[in-house]
């Protein structure tokens, strides 16, 4: 398999309840394997990047062992039989109030 | 994972949302409103900001916008109080992308008038307008809104850049009014293709211009249906009362130990009545002297008096937020508040007297109430809505008993 993308969860269950997804194509970065992701389940999409298409603020994703924040975002390069992990970040639970 | 109740509601009962900082909590109490069921929470660790009960054409739709700071803001449902709700696949309510804006948070959900049955209105951050005509099904930008000249001058207060308030003129269909932090009151006249600031005798304290066509800091403005043309609103700093459609705001805090507050709520059957919880001044934001009290006016705001009886009055250093007060529509009507510290109090008899309904709650950021009419009670044990796009989903129980208010 070219790709395998590892979710938590909560986002399993909106993908037939599996943490674990295969994609068969061979995306050449991680916009392009999202993109493949959305097309096989699409809800997705919209709990994993916003209406611009960014990844949401506390949101990681991992190719292998490197967050994309710090590789180039999503043109990350997706080499073959590499992981994707989606993984909530540890950041966020303050909110403004008034 | 907190243990999960539901309730079940008959004809005539009175229903409470509360919306909190980790989810929303359905009460239900019968006419007399002394004890009280509590359901939820839904939306469980989830921020509530806003929520409303629809039944138009027969419902008994309870919405509610459930913020997460990881996934994002969605838009829920539920045909039998909270114990099943949508769960959108597509997210419904969305900026389209060429604004370039994303969804913050969802601050108000107004339902469309009596003759609009199918129609939602859905206040966000930042502050925007967004309408359904399908009942929820699908959702617009209101664009006569987004392309104001005024709005990339309109800066986030303490909460965001947040419309807030939607008040809907009930005589006039192409009349309504929005509130935001910091913006002020905005008026459409033909039904939202394009708005006017009003906001003329409000202050802004906190800009060199006092008195500015716009960027006001309101907090919350509410109407009676009776007279539409007469407003009440409460601003950061300032007590207001307009009787022409916003075109003049007056100021009314007349006896108020501050005229700073957050909340405001008008009386349902009552256009002069109006309640509010002052609150001490923008640096110390928290009841003056440690008292806990709703100040009221039966007299369109020439005069307030502070109603405390049954609240605490001492070392009561609580804050009542922006949609934290609402008021049923009972013969005799009951007035709620959710407080910062998680205490939801309420009045079976205007005001006179209160008691603590439920304590130990999240942070109370949304407090709505309902009477249920209709002959369609339900048991609790349906389904939620569903369509293409929405699947019910039940959320986890470790009980299904009725629970009663802990105090």
């Amino acid at each position: 398999m070219p790709v395998t993308f590892l979710i938590p969860s909560y986002l399993g269950s909106l993908a037939g309840n599996c943490t674990t997804l295969f994609l068969d194509s061979s995306p050449k970065n991680v916009h392009d394997a999202l993109a493949a992701l959305w097309h096989l389940h699409p809800p997705l999409r919209d709990r994993i990047v916003d209406e611009q298409g960014a990844v949401r603020q506390h949101i990681n994703v991992f190719v292998g062992d490197e967050c994309i924040r710090f590789t180039g975002g999503l043109d990350t390069p997706v080499p073959e039989n590499v992981e994707i992990s989606i993984v909530p970040a540890v950041s966020g639970g303050i909110y403004s109030l008034e | 994972m907190p243990s999960i109740r539901h309730i079940s509601a008959k004809h005539g009962d009175v229903l409470l949302m509360i919306g909190t900082l980790k989810g929303l909590f359905v009460l239900r109490s019968n006419a007399a409103r002394k004890k009280w069921e509590v359901g939820g929470p839904y939306s469980y660790g989830s921020p509530v900001y806003a929520a409303a009960f629809d039944q138009r054409n027969g419902r008994h739709r309870l919405w509610w916008g459930q913020q997460s700071f990881r996934w994002g803001t969605i838009l829920r449902s539920s045909d039998n109080f909270g114990k099943t709700s949508t769960e959108p696949e597509t997210y419904s309510i969305k900026f389209p992308t060429e604004t370039g804006l994303t969804l913050k948070n969802i601050w108000q959900l107004r339902l469309g008038r009596a003759d609009e049955p199918d129609t939602l209105y859905c206040g966000v951050e930042p502050s925007s307008l967004f309408v359904s005509h399908d009942n929820g099904k699908s959702w617009s930008l209101n664009m006569g809104l987004h392309n104001h000249p005024h709005r990339l001058k309109w800066t986030p207060g303490g909460g965001g850049q947040c419309l807030h308030t939607i008040q809907l003129d009930a005589k006039d269909n192409k009349r309504m009014f929005i509130a935001m932090s910091t913006g002020g009151v905005y008026r459409t006249d033909d039904g939202g293709a394009s708005w006017n600031a009003r906001n003329k005798g409000v202050r802004a304290d906190f800009l060199p211009e006092k008195l500015p066509e716009f960027g006001q800091c309101v907090h919350k403005v509410v109407s009676h249906p009776s007279q539409p043309d007469r407003l009440y609103l409460q601003n950061h700093w300032g007590l207001y009362r307009s009787d022409d459609g916003g075109d003049w705001w007056h100021d009314i805090a007349n006896g108020v130990p501050s005229d700073f507050g957050f909340c405001m709520a008008i009386h349902p059957h009552d256009p002069d009545t109006v309640y509010i919880v002052p609150i001490e001044s923008d640096e110390y934001r928290c009841t003056p002297e440690g008292k806990l009290r709703v100040y009221r006016t039966r007299n369109a705001g020439r005069s307030w008096e502070p109603l405390s009886r049954g609240l605490p009055q001492k070392d009561a250093l609580e804050v009542v937020l922006r949609d934290g007060l609402a008021t049923d529509t009972c013969g005799k009507a009951g007035v709620y508040f959710g407080t910062r510290s998680g205490k939801v109090y309420g009045s079976n008899d205007e005001g006179r007297s209160w008691q603590l309904i439920l304590g130990g709650l999240p942070s109370v950021v949304c407090v709505k109430a309902a009477v249920l009419n209709g002959s369609a009670s339900h048991s609790g044990k349906g389904k939620g809505t569903t369509s293409n796009s929405h699947k019910p989903r039940k959320e986890k129980t470790s009980k299904s008993r009725k629970h009663s208010a802990r105090k």
